[in-house]
């Protein structure tokens, strides 16, 4: 986690010569491909369909406009009802608000149980959260979906957020075991002398300084919930489907004549999240991924 | 009051351990228990042994889906590992505008496999994508359909993940960069060493812990390789760009195999632990050198 501590230090920086020159060359090309997808998504949500079969992709909109974002917005068919990529929207939202909440309580009760108290069984139980973190979730699904309409939260909000509290516990659980488990123990120890028990201590003393790995807690859960597509397709239930499951079912269930550039600009729309997510928490962002990154 | 400690140490576990016992485990175990059964619509109770396992090996689909998976795996980790570390490598070179280039590189990231896989899809659709672009510059001979060539499709899904991840691997490189004692470069000075020598033979040996972490994470995606596939291409064109995760979903919740969907899924998860425990062990014996 303690990403960029140091400034950079490869070679010293040298005047223009002609390596460096290759240098900035190299990496302005490698820009340009990472930036090309998003570029022609833009573009080509702002065409009409006539340009966008006349012209190439890369071209600019001879005159943009914001019709298809409207259309992907409030009238993109999904099958036979066509009200818009809003639906999904929505239901994400619905989805993902609680879900976060919840996967982080109790990510963050569990990871501070295991580092301050470490009860019998703590490292097998840390064990198994971690090695589920590197399982493929087709493991899981079949018996959790049995389990699950026996319960009879199958095809619910509440079924989807469990499911997401589920497999949002390895990661949440490690990051939060992790950051209690560098604070000092004498912090603890002289909370026990005082008196303070377990609850006290976590709401007192350790949730005020958790803030920081809190906000990394949200950033990775918000990113990943909202751009979960399995679990919001087999939990979440036909009236509950999320953004990404809309999405794919507007542009591959088309029938007829496929619409460019309504597709684009619901796929954008469905974007927008996690990248304004992305680019406001910048450097949070990083973090995140190096704490979720450090298994084990 | 330690005794109240003590239990509400218990009663604060009890979320995770129910769902350790019960979603994991239980699950899990319950999993490959059905794929031991002739389980077809609803999972049955009556016992066949290994004869799934069997149908699942003479299965064409799975056989595709296991190779794609093969070579879609080898390609995306090399691919994402050799441009995430030469753009952490480049980057680190006291580099103008460092932090532009980073959030560009890494964006993609943010983003669903869903989304990357509909992007990718209308930027090498096979009329209006990059081959018209090739067309419109005069070069009626460039062809660039990959997407609807059986044999050439995997790769599309190869070159959309690499874009999805290789700032992943950056992000985790240029960690481990900034981790690597400044002593060193000196040294390699000193010594006349040219740089990509000193990088190669030098820095990346130190930077093993990065380069597990990165291995880690890709494999973990191509075990879970499923929504990509179903965005950009839906398995096709015919069965061309299977996968076994999506041939685990399909079976289960469309083709009503329950049988042959958990044999498949038992399968993947011994290979998942038979690839990973050796590099997490590797991983665990040199905890010092873990500069991410």
């Amino acid at each position: 986690m303690s990403a960029s501590v140091r400034g950079p230090h490869g070679r010293r920086p040298w005047k223009l010569t002609p390596a460096r020159l290759g240098l900035y060359g190299f990496l302005i090309i490698c820009a340009l491909f990472f930036l090309t997808p998003l570029y022609v998504m833009i573009v080509t949500s702002l065409k009409d369909m006539p340009e966008i079969r006349e012209a190439h992709i890369l071209g600019l909109p001879t005159a943009p406009s914001l019709a298809a974002w409207s259309k992907a917005w409030f009238a993109a068919c999904t099958g036979l009802t066509c009200n818009g990529i809003r639906v999904g929207f929505v239901n994400s939202l619905r989805i993902m608000i609680p879900s976060v909440i919840v996967s982080i309580i109790v990510g963050a009760i569990t990871g501070y149980a295991l580092s301050f108290w470490r009860p019998r069984g703590a490292v097998l139980l840390f064990g198994v959260l971690i090695a589920v973190a590197f399982i493929p979730y087709q493991v899981f699904i079949y018996p959790l979906v049995r389990i699950f309409s026996y319960l009879g939260i199958n095809n619910s909000i509440a079924g989807i957020v469990t499911i997401h509290t589920i497999f949002g516990l390895p990661t949440m659980t490690l990051i939060f075991r992790n950051h209690f488990a560098a604070l000092p123990e004498e912090l603890f120890k002289a909370a026990r002398v005082d008196g303070a028990g377990f609850w006290r201590i976590f709401g007192v003393i350790m949730l005020p300084m958790a803030l920081p790995i809190i906000v990394v807690a949200v950033i990775l859960q918000v990113t990943g919930i909202w751009n979960d597509f399995i679990f919001g397709l087999v939990f979440a239930g036909r009236e509950n489907l999320p953004m990404t499951v809309q999405l794919n079912n507007i542009v591959n269930s088309t029938q007829g004549e496929r619409e460019y550039n309504v597709e684009m600009a619901a796929t954008l729309l469905t974007a927008i999240v996690p990248l304004v997510v992305y680019f406001v928490s910048g450097r949070w962002f990083v973090r995140g991924i190096a704490a979720g990154a450090v298994k084990g | 009051m330690r005794i109240g400690s003590r239990l509400s140490t218990h009663l604060a576990l009890a979320p995770a351990l129910l769902i350790a016992l019960v979603a994991y485990c239980g699950a899990m175990g319950w999993t490959i228990w059905i794929s031991f059964t002739n389980s077809r619509m609803l999972p049955s109770s009556v016992f066949v042994g290994l004869r799934q396992y069997s149908s699942l090996l003479a299965n064409e689909r799975w056989q595709v889906s296991v190779q794609n998976i093969a070579i879609f795996g080898v390609l995306f980790i090399a691919m994402a590992l050799a441009l995430g570390f030469v753009l952490a490598a480049l980057i680190d070179q006291r580099v103008r505008a460092e932090g532009l280039l980073r959030s560009v590189f890494l964006y993609p990231f943010s983003m669903s496999f869903i989304v990357t896989g509909l992007a990718w899809r209308w930027l090498l659709n096979p009329t209006l994508g990059i081959e018209k672009v090739g067309h419109d510059l005069g070069l009626a001979w460039f062809r660039f359909d990959w997407l609807v060539r059986p044999e050439r499709v995997i790769y599309t899904l190869v070159f959309a993940a690499v874009w999805h991840a290789a700032g992943l691997v950056m992000a985790i490189m240029l960690a481990g960069l900034r981790g690597v004692d400044p002593e060193i470069w000196k040294a390699a000075r000193v010594d006349g060493i040219p740089a990509w020598r000193a990088y190669l033979f030098i820095v990346v040996p130190l930077m093993r812990g990065s380069f597990a972490t990165a291995v880690i994470l890709l494999a973990v995606s191509v075990a879970r390789l499923y929504d990509l596939s179903v965005a950009m291409t839906n398995g096709g064109p015919g069965i061309a760009s299977e996968v076994p995760a999506k041939f685990v979903m399909d079976h289960l919740f469309e083709r009503g195999n329950v049988g042959l969907a958990t044999a498949a899924a038992t399968t993947m998860l011994i290979t998942v632990v038979a690839v990973l425990a050796p590099l997490m062990y590797w991983q665990y014996r040199q905890p010092a050198r873990r500069p991410v």
